[in-house]
């Protein structure tokens, strides 16, 4: 069994009409994963003991009818917390760390009655944009197992993109649940900042960090993203914003609407293949009704050193807990606790992770200060702006979400253009705290093309309502890998 | 050379609020090692500071008490140093705007008020404690961490140590009287650091300063700082010169220590705490805590100096303590004549606490019981002396009408059984008689002796001499 060819509406009327158990469906999902993880190796641990029980549980209880996500396994990025089960964010520092409670969006979930089928892989506490920083394994594409998934939500996307599951968690700082979604060639929403509870997820930044679903497709992405988003008291960004039924408007079309594309996010380090898919996805969206216009961002092309300055600064803090003193990796032999704490960090960190928390660490001395924290977050408020006035004119933005398509191993450094070109596309919405969403457009050189659909802050409906509109003129949903 | 002397002081003050200022956990002194934590204290990952509105509330507080602006937009930063009673590594503060600024406090020296100015007023969160074994092993306590504190900086407008402790004194019962704190040095709730330098007087420029730690009681804030300023004075007149360093009081020796040299301004990194957004206090929320505020010492003073026909004197000794303030005007409501409970309070009251070394707190004693016996004195049921018995028994507990009933304690006051034994002291003593008569005074109080002697004490001395004089007069 595999998930290509089904939805979750599907699969909830299978449950419901006992056609299969939970148990079924959580004992089949194990075997797909047990037979076609050795290639995409997308997961740091299956909770196999664990989702047996929760699906048993389901199953004594009955399927609720209310609940689209009743009986249905999932899988959680591993930067996201899971009561007694080990949450590693991919790091030798957290490699035995048990946590003691459930992050809010797992409460969530597993109150819908969803099973948890295992955490996925990803860059070393999300900071990256390959899944190859992860201490444990490199995850790899769905389509090409020589190519990268992208990351860092890299586990989530392969394993949906491989029809392992119906739906994965994974968070997204910097593009790190679209760039993974775009690279597999499947749907992934980055909510607006305070949709969805950041309670439990391991912070990377913490003013840029949202949870968000990947799944096969626009309604099931949205039937997700009802159940996760929320207001959380714990959480102070949590928003009191009305929570919609993100599916209601899915079939309202884009008849009429307004749509920009920044000729930023059209630059030179977009290649042609990846150009001209998003063209033809433009000129799709005008043949269902919406006018597509150029506009213009005019200071996205920043956002790349901003957002390195920002988000390291503050993931430099957020990981001076990561110590032993409370949670952490641990080194032995060691007299003076002093050599303790300088080793089990040098140790317990990765390359990556180290230099990034280094640049973050300079970008907030006194000395820096001026030039860099605070330079970044004016650079955060003219993007904010940029869309602002851009949102005053138009009901969305469209663009790539990537580049290119996935790459393998022995990828070429990026030229400058080409590595500013990451950046624009993806951290502007993170900035703004916009939704944004990736979803297949087509391919290039054999590889997804995604197509970024960006909306203003809170109107995640609109986004999905834009995106279900193109999937269903497309036949894209039909194509999946050979896995 | 003559110098003057500059000093600036640090207070950090722990608010009582219900629960720690970001976290849940509850907020408590005296309890179970890390009874009072949870996740967020324990610096977990995946856990996000909760900002506690009442911390915020009480900061607002104080800065109204002491005069301060409030800061409308204000948000918290983090000041990031490493140290194991600090899970996080940061400690959330209020960096770039404090919740007030410029505020001031009067204080009397020598029977002159002067103006202290206080340059901000910050809430932030409390440290753990660590302790240090010696087996070796160093502990952990978080039941501190993330309990609000608001730190009051002043100016460097305090010119002795004298000064210092006033404003410490004033400053400490200013913050007590808001409700905010307990303010005790003794447990922690009340923490100074102080900053002194000297100059020659007639020198524009101040002096370079020394930071004094480790000073936990008032006295050795001024002992510390009376010794520091010697000390810098010595050294300038020595030709040396002053660095700019953290020096530790020592109290057995009475002297300050050479803790570190500061080298450069210490890095805490400080940027805007990410997690929490930012905090707009407007006008009506200002008003709103401004209505909340408890009445201050000072408005207490004049009220029971205007209405109670208290001395002034008096008014500032029960305005001490909140405490003897608050139990003060619950005897008063409870119907006590109001100099007569200032009176019991300052004398009786305070020589027990003091004899017993207990708070007011932690006697027995109720306004109730204090007012119920204050009325029996007044209503002449018991006389003073007899009282003396009854104020025993309330600091123990007992109700003062029960009490003086069961042990018959009762004042004679009833003229039908006093007259017959005035009458038969009267007539057993005809020379007392003959000398009143002839203008010796003592002879009545011999009489009266007599009297009292007669009713075992329980007569009312009042009675007694209206019922005397007449008998007196009539024979």
């Amino acid at each position: 069994m595999n998930y290509f060819e089904t939805d979750l509406v599907t699969l909830h009327k299978q449950l419901l009409t006992k056609e299969i158990s939970a148990v079924e469906l959580t004992e089949q999902t194990l075997k797909r994963i047990a037979a076609t993880d050795e290639k995409l190796k997308a997961y740091i641990l299956v909770t196999k003991e664990h989702a047996l029980k929760q699906a048993a549980a389901i199953d004594a209880q009955g399927i609720d009818a209310d609940n689209l996500l009743s009986g249905i396994p999932v899988a959680i990025k591993d930067n996201i917390l899971t009561k007694d089960i080990v949450t590693t964010g991919a790091s030798k520092m957290l490699k035995n760390y048990q946590p003691s409670y459930d992050a809010t969006v797992v409460k969530k979930l597993t109150l819908a009655g969803a099973i948890t089928i295992g955490k996925t892989n990803l860059d070393e506490l999300a900071m990256g944009s390959t899944s190859e920083t992860s201490a444990y394994q490199v995850t790899r594409n769905a389509w090409d197992q020589d190519k990268l998934p992208g990351g860092s939500s890299g586990g989530s996307g392969a394993t949906v993109a491989g029809g392992q599951v119906i739906a994965a968690l994974g968070s997204d700082t910097g593009g790190s649940v679209r760039q993974p979604a775009s690279y597999n060639g499947i749907v992934g929403m980055k909510p607006s900042y305070g949709r969805v509870s950041r309670t439990g997820v391991i912070a990377f930044a913490s003013s840029l960090d949202q949870v968000g679903p990947l799944t096969r497709n626009v309604h099931d992405n949205a039937a997700m993203l009802n159940v996760l988003a929320g207001f959380d008291a714990h959480d102070d960004a949590s928003s009191h914003e009305v929570i919609p039924d993100f599916t209601a408007k899915l079939t309202a079309g884009v008849k009429g609407m307004k749509i920009g594309l920044p000729i930023e996010f059209m630059g030179s380090g977009v290649s042609e293949g990846v150009k001209t898919q998003i063209l033809a996805a433009a000129r799709q969206l005008e043949a269902l009704g919406a006018h597509v216009e150029e506009i213009s961002l005019p200071h996205v092309k920043y956002a790349r050193s901003a957002w390195y300055v920002m988000s390291y600064a503050e993931a430099a803090i957020n990981f001076a807990n990561f110590d032993h003193n409370t949670s952490g990796y641990r080194t032995e032999n060691l007299d003076i606790l002093q050599d303790f704490y300088t080793t089990i960090r040098s140790e317990g960190l990765g390359e990556n992770v180290k230099s990034c928390l280094m640049l973050g660490t300079l970008a907030v001395v006194p000395k820096n200060y001026h030039n860099l924290y605070h330079k970044a977050a004016q650079i955060r408020t003219l993007i904010n702006r940029d869309f602002e006035q851009a949102f005053a004119d138009y009901d969305l933005i469209i663009g790539p979400t990537t580049p290119v398509v996935a790459y393998g191993d022995n990828y070429q450094e990026p030229t400058q253009a080409e590595a500013d070109m990451f950046d624009i596309l993806v951290t502007p919405a993170n900035f703004a705290g916009l939704p944004a969403l990736s979803i297949n457009a087509g391919f290039s050189e054999g590889l997804p093309v995604g197509l970024q659909i960006i909306g203003p802050r809170f109107n995640e409906e609109r986004v999905y309502q834009a995106a279900y509109a193109f999937e269903q003129v497309s036949d894209l949903l039909k194509q999946h890998p050979n896995l | 050379m003559n110098f003057e002397t500059t000093i600036g002081l640090e207070v950090h003050v722990e608010m009582k609020t219900n629960s720690k200022a970001f976290s849940p956990s509850p907020v408590a002194y005296g309890a179970e090692v890390n009874a009072n934590t949870n996740v967020i204290d324990w610096g977990y990952p995946g856990v996000l500071p909760q900002a506690n509105k009442g911390a915020i509330e009480f900061g607002m507080r104080a800065a109204l008490a002491l005069n301060a602006e409030i800061t409308p937009e204000t948000h918290w930063d983090r000041k990031n140093y490493f140290y194991p009673d600090n899970p996080k590594a940061y400690q959330i503060t209020e960096h770039d705007n404090p919740i007030g600024r410029n505020g001031y406090l009067e204080i009397e020296v020598n029977g002159e008020t002067k103006r202290i100015g206080i340059r901000e007023l910050h809430v932030e969160e409390d440290a753990g404690k660590n302790t240090h074994n010696p087996n070796g092993y160093s502990y952990v306590d978080l039941n501190r961490q993330g309990t609000p504190l608001i730190e009051i900086v002043s100016e460097a407008d305090i010119t002795s140590p004298d000064e210092a402790y006033a404003y410490l004194e004033a400053l400490r019962q200013t913050i007590q009287f808001t409700g905010i704190s307990d303010v005790k040095m003794e447990e922690g709730s009340m923490r100074v650091d102080a900053n002194l330098s000297v100059r020659p007087i007639g020198q524009k420029e101040f002096g370079v300063k020394t930071e004094l730690k480790n000073l936990n009681s008032f006295n050795y804030v001024r002992k510390g700082l009376e010794f520091e300023a010697k000390r810098q004075v010595q050294v300038l007149l020595g030709g040396g010169e002053i660095k700019q360093e953290t020096r530790r009081y020592d109290e057995a020796t009475g002297t300050t220590i050479l803790m570190r040299v500061k080298e450069g301004a210490e890095d805490y990194r400080y940027f805007p705490e990410p997690d929490l957004t930012p905090l707009t206090i407007d006008e009506a929320w200002i008003a709103k805590v401004q209505a909340e505020l408890p009445e201050s010492a000072k408005a207490r003073r004049q009220r029971y100096v205007n209405e109670l026909g208290i001395e002034a004197y008096d008014a500032e000794v029960i305005t001490q303590t909140l405490e003897m303030s608050d139990f003060f005007d619950a005897t008063v409501k409870a119907g006590a004549e109001a100099k007569r409970a200032a009176n019991y309070l300052m004398g009786d009251v305070n020589a027990y606490m003091n004899d017993k070394k207990v708070e007011l707190q932690n006697t027995d004693l109720t306004p109730a019981n204090l007012a119920g016996m204050i009325n029996l004195i007044e209503d002449g049921t018991i006389s003073t002396k007899q009282a003396k018995k009854v104020f025993k028994a309330i600091m123990e507990g007992e109700e003062p009408v029960a009490y003086v009933e069961k042990n018959g304690l009762k004042q004679l006051s009833d003229p039908a059984i006093l007259q017959p034994v005035i009458d038969g002291v009267l007539d057993a003593n005809e020379q007392s008689i003959e000398d009143f008569k002839n203008g010796k005074d003592r002879a009545v109080g011999f009489l009266v002796g007599a009297i009292m002697k007669q009713t075992k004490g329980q007569a009312n001395p009042n009675v007694v001499n209206e019922l005397l004089m007449a008998s007196l007069n009539a024979r």
